[in-house]
């Protein structure tokens, strides 16, 4: 296993479960507990790991969510990335993407209600300069997040022993 | 014919409860979503019919190209090609094909458990090689020479082992091949664990040179597709003996179900990502049981293949079944014993790692338990 392969091994598996502890990590991957740390530490520190998030099943969500699809004007010299980063400063957008077809960037936002969500986009984001329209889709239960599937199968229970 | 001697056993442990089973011989994935929706789709078109007795011929080309791809062979997919209901109906059927009556037939022991009854009921006569640990489980050609006659008419080996998990490299299969073809022997070459390999792909021993025309290779969906209530498997080899597995077949079994084989195209053209997923994470898996096993003082090989580990358990002073019993009983872990697969796996258990991490490494944790309280240090 050369490093680049180590590294995205532990990668896939943090991917998975962010909070794997390290020990585990090692003994899959027959590594040293201490390699393991250093690596997950110089990613970090190189930005290939930016942050760790949790995910929250339905009911535990307080929040109002929406995907916002802003239509916008691109600027000479930055092109779309200047608007998109001053969109992105405020503490409401939760992701940003910039995305091809019929608009350009895909927004989540997030609010404690959904006049906030509503009032947020009226007076701050449809107002700023360079975006020519937003469409505001509140999201009204989640399925499938980050590779996980909020609906767990059933399943079959298998024989307890068998050859 | 005796029954499966460890019944009993299964019949205590599906008793008790907040057992953990590491006695599993099944994948605990589900199959990839991909191949369900494939089989549901095939019944909603309502391909509800028979296929061909060989089966249906885009499954038999698709097994052709697979096998082409990985692991070298050639085959006709309307002539050397037969599905058929699980590895063992597969088995079944070329050991009724070509055994005569008092036909002598090589296996290495541990193994899986229907090799000798399959041998019997066609009234061949089963002879089980001892493989070692000190082997790595691999069969040993001296020890093959010892036990060989002139009424031997078969090898049977089964790479990656269930339940050792030992493996075949290369070199091992060009010196059994070697030796077949000195005596002059069939192959029956189960694979079914082929695709959970943890050592360099290697090509099938069929495609060493003289092998093909006397070689058959056994191979399914249930274990690296996690299909194992589909029970789909091929047979590939001589176009005489598949033929003649075939009228067996088409007497008794007709053709494998009809959605299933439709599954089994799709696991083939399009899961070939969640095979390699499910196979890396049984990969680390064993990773973590083997270290688990060695540090408590159970020595354990690495695996080359499958998903079991056959660690040895003489620093308890227990033979298998007692092992297992008590550590049933007090433990709440359920491992299947060593001679249940064979004289030759008194002293070990078998344990599967197609379960969970969390379950594995508590598992260990209760084991290590055991054997602190039980060993003879």
């Amino acid at each position: 296993m050369n490093l680049q392969e180590r590294n995205e091994a532990i990668l896939a598996l943090l991917k998975r479960d962010a909070r794997i502890p390290v020990q585990e990590i090692a003994d899959r991957l027959m590594l040293q507990p201490q390699e393991v740390s250093q690596a997950i530490e110089e990613m970090e520190r190189q930005g290939t790991i930016l942050g760790y998030t949790t995910l929250l099943g339905n009911e535990e969500e307080r929040q109002t969510r929406a995907i916002i699809e802003v239509q916008i004007q691109p600027e000479r010299d930055s092109g779309f990335d200047a608007i998109a980063q001053r969109i992105c400063k405020f503490e409401e957008v939760v992701s940003a993407y910039l995305v091809s077809g019929r608009y350009d960037l895909h927004l989540e936002v997030v609010g404690n209600s959904l006049q906030e969500v509503a009032h947020f986009v009226a007076s701050k984001l449809s107002t700023q300069p360079g975006v020519k329209s937003c469409a505001t889709l509140f999201l009204l239960k989640k399925y499938k997040e980050a590779g996980i599937e909020f609906q767990k199968e059933e399943g079959y229970e298998r024989l307890q022993v068998s050859m | 014919m005796p029954k499966s001697g460890i019944r009993k056993f299964f019949d205590l442990v599906s008793t008790m409860r907040g057992v953990i089973s590491l006695g599993i011989g099944e994948p605990d994935f589900v199959t990839p979503w991909r191949i369900r929706e494939a089989m549901a789709y095939s019944l909603q078109k309502g391909y509800t019919h028979y296929t061909s007795n060989l089966g249906d011929k885009r499954l038999r080309e698709a097994i052709c190209q697979h096998f082409h791809t990985r692991y070298g062979g050639q085959y006709c997919p309307d002539t050397q090609c037969l599905v058929t209901v699980g590895v063992s109906e597969a088995l079944d059927l070329a050991v009724r094909a070509a055994v005569c009556p008092g036909d002598e037939v090589l296996y290495h022991e541990p193994c899986y458990v229907s090799y000798a009854p399959t041998v019997s009921m066609a009234y061949g006569v089963p002879v089980p090689i001892r493989t070692h640990a000190e082997h790595d489980f691999v069969i040993q050609v001296e020890d093959l020479e010892k036990a060989v006659t002139d009424r031997t008419k078969i090898l049977m080996l089964n790479y990656p082992n269930n339940p050792t998990g030992a493996g075949m490299t290369w070199e091992d299969k060009q010196k059994v091949a070697e030796f077949a073809l000195r005596h002059d022997l069939l192959v029956f070459s189960d694979e079914i664990y082929e695709d959970l390999s943890y050592i360099p792909r290697s090509p099938s021993i069929a495609t060493l040179p003289g092998m093909a025309e006397r070689t058959v290779v056994f191979n399914g969906f249930s274990k690296a597709y996690a299909m194992t209530g589909m029970r789909v498997a091929y047979a590939l080899g001589p176009h005489d003996l598949i033929d003649a597995m075939m009228k067996i077949h088409q007497y008794t079994i007709l053709c494998a179900p009809t959605p299933c084989q439709f599954g089994a195209i799709e696991a083939l053209q399009g899961a070939d990502k969640e095979r390699e997923a499910m196979r890396r994470e049984y990969e680390q898996r064993r990773n973590v049981i083997v270290k688990g096993f060695n540090e408590m003082g159970l020595k354990c090989f690495m695996p080359r293949g499958a998903f079991y580990v056959f660690p040895c358990i003489s620093p308890t002073g227990m033979p298998s079944q007692e092992f297992a019993e008590r550590l049933l009983e007090e433990e709440h872990v359920a491992v299947v014993p060593g001679d249940a697969f064979g004289a030759s796996g008194e002293g070990f258990v078998r344990c599967s790692y197609a379960t969970g991490m969390k379950e594995i490494q508590e598992a260990l944790r209760r084991i290590q338990r055991f054997v602190e309280r039980h060993g003879r240090g």
